[in-house]
């Protein structure tokens, strides 16, 4: 139906609930072209990278690694293989701080380079891609490592998957980049165009999917130019269209860019899939286009260095896994008074303490704001009630509602008001007149919230685990009690004959073979005690005894006298019919 | 007036048959609530409460009225939980710090393979026979401190669960919201 629409005419857009303006600050970073940044002496490669699994290591420490080389691979469906973004010898694969809000350490590979960018035998081109079955398109997006460069950083394979009960008519390219200060995706839709039009046509084909909407922001006007221009060029004007979109945050956030370019809704707790749509950011298509047509594994990324707090903001283009503080130096270093250093846009980044952090996949940006740029909010006040988060949640949740229930750490409550439909956006906190730092609560509830799902996991694995240890300890229980009862009614009438041949017990159908066998090892240790007490030998351990040790010999000697106990042989009913309760001793010994 | 009363006593007599019946026919095994805290404890069958473990813990809380904070690994989170769950106020914790969650670890060094802890163990997360090595199985273990005293050369020590980039959890905010100083503003 939409399709059918003219072309030049101006498609129809609508709006999601909410959004705010934010300065948009590109300016500091969008006027001069990418420029390649230098392979830094030391690579850090996170194991994980992505949403899933971590990747396992196939190099050992002291390898020397090609670049494009597989370093570590997948373990799992939802998991992305890593490779190595340059030359040279693997020195360490351990824990280092990785670009995390928490600040944790995680496992890494490092890799000391040796300048010569050597490359490794690259996959071979599927520059026929389109008499190719998608599942081959979907293994070899896999095999490169591909994963959604907007942020999420979902391996795209998966994505790439949606199944055949999810037919696919829409995919929506993302090239809104509605956070502030971001301009890699701008500059990357001006450099390679070309790249990510290829990259639409792969996936087209993959998905099997009718037409293609690229949604921009109207901030960005030559990046607008480019995809018009290459989508001109290209034999794919009829199904690809480049959608200029009002400028208003969060409209890069996935759901609201569809909602803006289709009207539709993505369901509560569901995927676009579902309603026959697949998003994938523009630099997530030009891997694609690397990995299907040159077989290149996604080793290199743009990356916006800039804020008021670096001397020369710009666009990089990094080798995954280049220290934070190598491409700071390259933008001149940090400057003046420096508030926060964020991993990410100012809205939804994370501030980070650590320099040395790699830039993984994921990582858009590196912000270094001043005081002036973040300013303290200052300490937060009560909540008025005033309902504007409410106003501005492109969610359409009930911030305030969420607040309240996070506060009272009322997780089931907090889950009635759909809090895991929050994409964490801040535009509640950003509104807020008391400054109450909401996402932190939301951020907080959800973390509290999986953590709770897990403990309850392994609550009931420990419950499983301990009827488990129960049954088996009851069963054994039964088994012995039977056991005695049928040796108490066999040994009844057996008894005067084992007594009188030896061999008899062995021999008797109904008994026991390992018993029998205990029993004749029994008869013949006490055969051998015998013998060697015959000859004056007492047993070899009682030499060379301390005098406490020796006295408490003879006090046990003395009370077994007393007893009525005669050493050294016992007599022939004991060895060869042992009692109810020898034998439950001997078993559970046995 | 007699009709009335017959009538009443018939109907007493019916419905009482009919109660009684559905008594013996509908009747539940067991306490279905003691099901339901038993499923909110943390099943580390740790003892810590007084009782020999979660499941006898359950039954006396709905039986006993026990207290419905003896549960410690639990923590607040348990007994918000079943104060919910049982209608009863929650006790105030007593400003009880919540101990880092453990798992027991065995000193190869020291441990003599005597099968103690083993036997000690309520969810058989130690590996080990006589006279060999024992290991825990660190992904099964609920950190109920029981194979600690059975072990006769104490080699068994309870280490905190280090927190990954997977178990990491964003801290509840600090920055909460503050009554404002009254104004004294004429």
């Amino acid at each position: 139906m939409q399709a059918a629409e003219p072309r030049f005419k101006q498609r129809r857009l609508w709006q999601f609930h909410g959004g705010i303006h934010v300065p948009d600050e590109k300016a500091l970073s969008n006027g001069a072209p990418v420029e390649p940044s230098p392979c830094p002496p030391v690579l850090v490669l996170p194991l994980q990278q992505h949403i899933g699994a971590p990747a396992s290591p196939v190099v050992k420490v002291g390898d020397r690694v090609l670049k494009g080389q597989l370093i570590a691979e997948p373990r799992g469906y939802v998991c992305a293989p890593v490779h190595a973004s340059s030359s040279g010898t693997v020195v360490a694969i351990e824990d280092r701080p990785i670009p995390h809000p928490s600040g944790l350490s995680a496992p890494c590979m490092v890799i000391e380079t040796d300048g010569l960018e050597e490359w490794a035998d690259l996959l071979e081109p599927l520059i026929d891609y389109e008499s190719l079955d998608p599942g081959v398109l979907r293994e070899r997006i896999r095999n490169c490592g591909v994963v959604g460069l907007g942020g999420a950083a979902f391996p795209t394979g998966v994505k790439l998957n949606p199944g055949s009960d999810h037919p696919i008519h829409t995919l929506v390219v993302n090239g809104a980049e509605c956070e502030p200060y971001i301009t890699c995706d701008d500059l990357l839709m001006r450099e390679r165009s070309g790249d990510i039009l290829e990259g639409i046509r792969i996936v087209l084909h993959l998905l099997g999917a009718r037409q293609c909407l690229v949604g921009i922001e109207d901030n960005k006007p030559e990046a607008i130019e480019a995809m018009r221009l290459a989508r001109a060029e290209s034999d794919l004007k009829d199904r690809v269209e480049v959608v200029v979109i009002p400028t208003l945050y969060p409209s890069g956030g996935e759901r609201q860019l569809i909602k803006v370019l289709t009207g539709r809704e993505v369901p509560s707790h569901g995927i676009p899939a579902q309603i026959g749509i697949v998003c994938q950011n523009v630099g997530t298509l030009a891997a694609v286009a690397d990995a299907v047509l040159r077989g290149w594994p996604l080793i290199e990324r743009y990356v916006t260095v800039t804020g008021r707090g670096v001397a020369r903001p710009a666009n990089l283009k990094v080798r995954i896994g280049t220290p934070a503080n190598e491409l700071i130096a390259q933008c001149g270093g940090l400057k003046g008074d420096l508030a926060k250093l964020v991993c990410g846009g100012p809205m939804m980044g994370f501030e980070i303490t650590d320099t040395r952090i790699p830039i993984a996949k994921a990582a858009n940006c590196l912000l270094a704001l001043t005081p002036a740029e973040a300013p303290d909010p200052g300490p937060a006040l009560p909540c008025i009630r005033c309902g504007r988060c409410a106003d501005a949640c492109p969610a359409n949740l009930l911030p305030q509602q969420i607040y309240w229930n996070a506060r009272a750490k009322d997780l089931d409550r907090v889950q009635d008001y759909n809090l895991f439909d929050c994409i964490e956006c801040g535009c509640c906190a950003q509104v807020c007149p008391s400054h109450i730092p909401l996402v932190q609560y939301y951020r907080y509830a959800k973390t509290e919230s999986w953590a709770r799902e897990q403990d309850k996991r392994k609550a009931e694995q420990a419950k499983a685990r301990h009827d488990a240890k129960l049954e088996r300890q009851e069963r054994q229980e039964r088994e012995r009690q039977a056991k005695l009862r049928s040796k108490a009614v066999k040994d009844k009438p057996a008894a005067p004959a084992a007594a009188t041949t030896e061999t008899g017990a062995g021999t008797a159908p109904e008994v026991d073979p390992k018993q029998a066998a205990i029993e004749a090892a029994r008869a013949r240790a006490a055969a051998k005690k015998a013998a060697l007490a015959e000859q004056g030998l007492a047993p070899k351990n009682t030499e060379d005894l301390a005098p406490a040790q020796q006295k408490q010999v003879a006090a046990a000697q003395a009370r077994r006298q007393a007893a009525g106990l005669t050493e050294p042989a016992p007599t022939p009913t004991e060895t060869a019919a042992p009692g109810p309760k020898a034998a439950a001793a001997t078993e559970e010994q046995a | 007036m007699i009709l009335a009363i017959l009538a009443i006593a018939a109907l007493a007599v019916v419905m009482g048959a009919l109660l009684g019946y559905s008594a013996l026919r509908f009747r539940v095994e067991g306490n279905p609530i003691a099901d339901q805290v038993d499923a909110i404890l943390p099943q580390t069958q740790c003892a810590q409460c007084g009782y020999p473990g979660c499941r006898p813990y359950a039954e006396a809380v709905v039986k006993d009225d026990e207290a419905i904070n003896k549960c410690v690994p639990g923590g607040e989170a348990v007994v918000l939980a079943l104060a919910d769950l049982l209608g009863r106020d929650a006790p105030s914790s007593d400003g009880a710090v919540e101990k880092p969650k453990c798992v027991a670890v065995i000193d190869p060094n020291e441990c003599i393979g005597c099968t103690l802890c083993l036997q000690s163990c309520p969810v058989d997360a130690i590996m080990g026979a006589a006279k060999q090595l024992h290991g825990i199985i660190a992904s099964e273990c609920t950190g109920c401190e029981l194979c600690l005293k059975p072990c006769p050369v104490e080699c068994i020590h309870m280490k905190p669960v280090e927190t990954t980039v997977r178990t990491w959890k964003w801290p509840f905010p600090a920055n909460r919201p503050q009554a404002p100083a009254p104004s004294v503003a004429a």
